[in-house]
């Protein structure tokens, strides 16, 4: 059977964790001195990347030759998208190679979706797409966490997690918020009114979950763990705030507004981060930074993920429309 | 160590008790001992789930004998299955720990069962992948046959003769349940 990882949402707390467990096998991988594993050998990943992105594509490039499969990279100046191509055709002609897995980056929502209601034989992982979601990003949020947290009792349930900046354009946030919801976490979206989606503000839906909070310290106050987000001036954020110094007046996480937190409160970014607008640099290389830790988390949450899609037959896909 | 122990399921059938397992565990220690008394390099590693715990007895078994403690580790050879593609559940991974130099070290691998032969294959190129061992031998508490790959074991605990069909476990103490070998129904 053919399974997909489009979305966080619709994925149970026990599918989230059984990702998060194996990573921490991969995590172990990782360390060895012979950085590699069999499991799947002979399969094809291609990375169609038709969006920038580094750290993403370089970690999901990693993560498949590091469980011994081929991985062939796309991005969009190389693929016929810009000889007028349309995506169904690119999809159409990746699938008669007959690759096992694609991971795919994009700009329009939905388009990983798209591809999986077309591609017959191939499995598809959504490395990000628009404003909608990039479930592996949440989920090396959360291993980070799990690995912050591991002596705590509850681990990474029961905590409050501040959300703080540009929510509407964020697709990091969206996934955040899918799997807090999903562990049952408190969750504080915190930034500017036209910056805060609709979609969660219905209270019958999220109950008391979710907070909306237009003021950083109160947003901030008993908060465990903080998720900064980019503002992503690419997708003209900068037309939804009065200009960018009154923004980061009011909502750039600096040292100050933290010690509205919890004392052992952590701070992740998602990277790559505009110092001085959305956090301050104290605070993103300081002690409650988990930033780096995330990185070196990448690679063994997406091995989890192209393992677990390239082998069991019984994966949650997490919902996609 | 102090688990509750749980009752034995009505659909398993003891078919080695207590006793011969600990008669077993005693005698493959010695003989382990007999073929090379240098302990400073010996590593005892079982493949979990299974030899996990085997592995531990057997470690705890030398100490008694020798007074000195071989090193311990533990294998999961998920990875390195032949029939990933295949399984029908999500493979779980419980992970590997192997916490001394694996090049030059004695080897002895631990599993409970030998069957097929496939899981030690498996266990070998994990072994591998770490080091180059001195040697690698190999102790398994039953033989039940039906071997698929040219594999035979170092230190056997008892022969026993099986169906293809059955299902065969080693459960101990310290996973919850009375010593024992049970046929699963």
């Amino acid at each position: 059977m053919r399974r997909h990882l489009i979305g966080i949402e619709g994925l149970t707390k026990e599918d989230i964790y059984s990702y998060l467990n194996n990573a921490a096998t991969f995590v172990e991988v990782s360390e060895r001195e012979l950085k590699k594993v069999p499991p799947l050998r002979g399969k094809t990943i291609v990375n169609l990347f038709l969006e920038p992105s580094t750290r993403t594509r370089v970690s999901f490039e990693i993560a498949g030759k590091r469980l011994s499969a081929d991985t062939i990279n796309v991005g969009a100046s190389d693929s016929s998208i810009t000889k007028g191509e349309t995506l169904l055709d690119t999809a159409r002609t990746l699938q008669a190679m007959a690759p096992d897995i694609i991971v795919m980056r994009h700009k329009e929502s939905g388009a990983p979706h798209f591809l999986a209601k077309h591609l017959e034989k191939t499995s598809i992982v959504n490395a990000g797409d628009g404003m909608h979601e990039h479930p592996t990003q949440a989920l090396l949020d959360l291993l980070t966490l799990k690995h912050h947290f591991k002596e705590r009792s509850a681990g990474i349930e029961d905590l409050t997690v501040a959300i703080v900046g540009d929510i509407r354009h964020s697709r990091v946030a969206r996934s955040n918020i899918w799997a807090h919801l999903a562990l049952n976490n408190r969750i504080n979206l915190v930034g500017p009114p036209t910056l805060i989606p609709e979609e969660f503000r219905h209270p019958r839906l999220f109950g008391e979950k979710i907070n909306i909070i237009h003021d950083l310290k109160t947003g901030l106050r008993g908060a465990d763990v903080v998720i900064c987000l980019r503002m992503q001036l690419e997708r003209q954020t900068d037309k939804f705030v009065p200009s960018l110094e009154e923004y980061s007046q009011e909502y750039c996480v600096n040292e100050r507004a933290l010690q509205a937190a919890n004392p052992g409160c952590v701070v992740l970014h998602p990277g790559p981060a505009n110092r001085g607008l959305e956090v301050s640099s104290a605070v993103l290389d300081g002690a409650q930074s988990l930033m780096q830790k995330q990185v070196n988390f990448g690679v063994a949450v997406r091995m989890a993920v192209l393992f677990a899609l390239a082998t069991g037959k019984t994966v949650s896909e997490g919902k996609s429309e | 160590m102090a688990n509750k122990m749980n009752a034995v399921p009505s659909n398993w059938k003891t078919i080695v008790d207590a006793e011969t397992i600990s008669r077993s565990i005693s005698r493959m220690s010695y003989e382990i001992l007999e073929k090379d008394r240098r302990l400073n390099n010996l590593a005892i590693v079982g493949i979990r789930t299974g030899g996990e715990y085997l592995a531990e007895r057997i470690r705890r078994k030398i100490k008694e004998i020798e007074g000195v403690e071989p090193q311990l580790g533990v294998i999961d050879i998920t990875l390195y299955r032949d029939d990933l593609s295949n399984s029908d559940l999500q493979p779980t991974l419980k992970g590997t720990d192997l916490p001394f130099s694996i090049s030059g070290a004695r080897i002895v691998l631990v599993d409970d069962v030998l069957y097929t032969g496939r899981t030690i294959r498996a266990a070998l190129d994990a072994i591998i992948d770490f080091g180059r061992p001195a040697c690698v031998e190999l102790a398994v508490l039953i033989d039940r046959g039906h071997r698929e790959l040219p594999i035979r074991p170092d230190y056997v605990g008892k022969n026993l003769p099986t169906s293809k069909g059955q299902f065969l476990r080693l459960k101990l103490s310290e996973q919850g349940f009375p010593d024992g070998v049970y046929s699963i129904e």
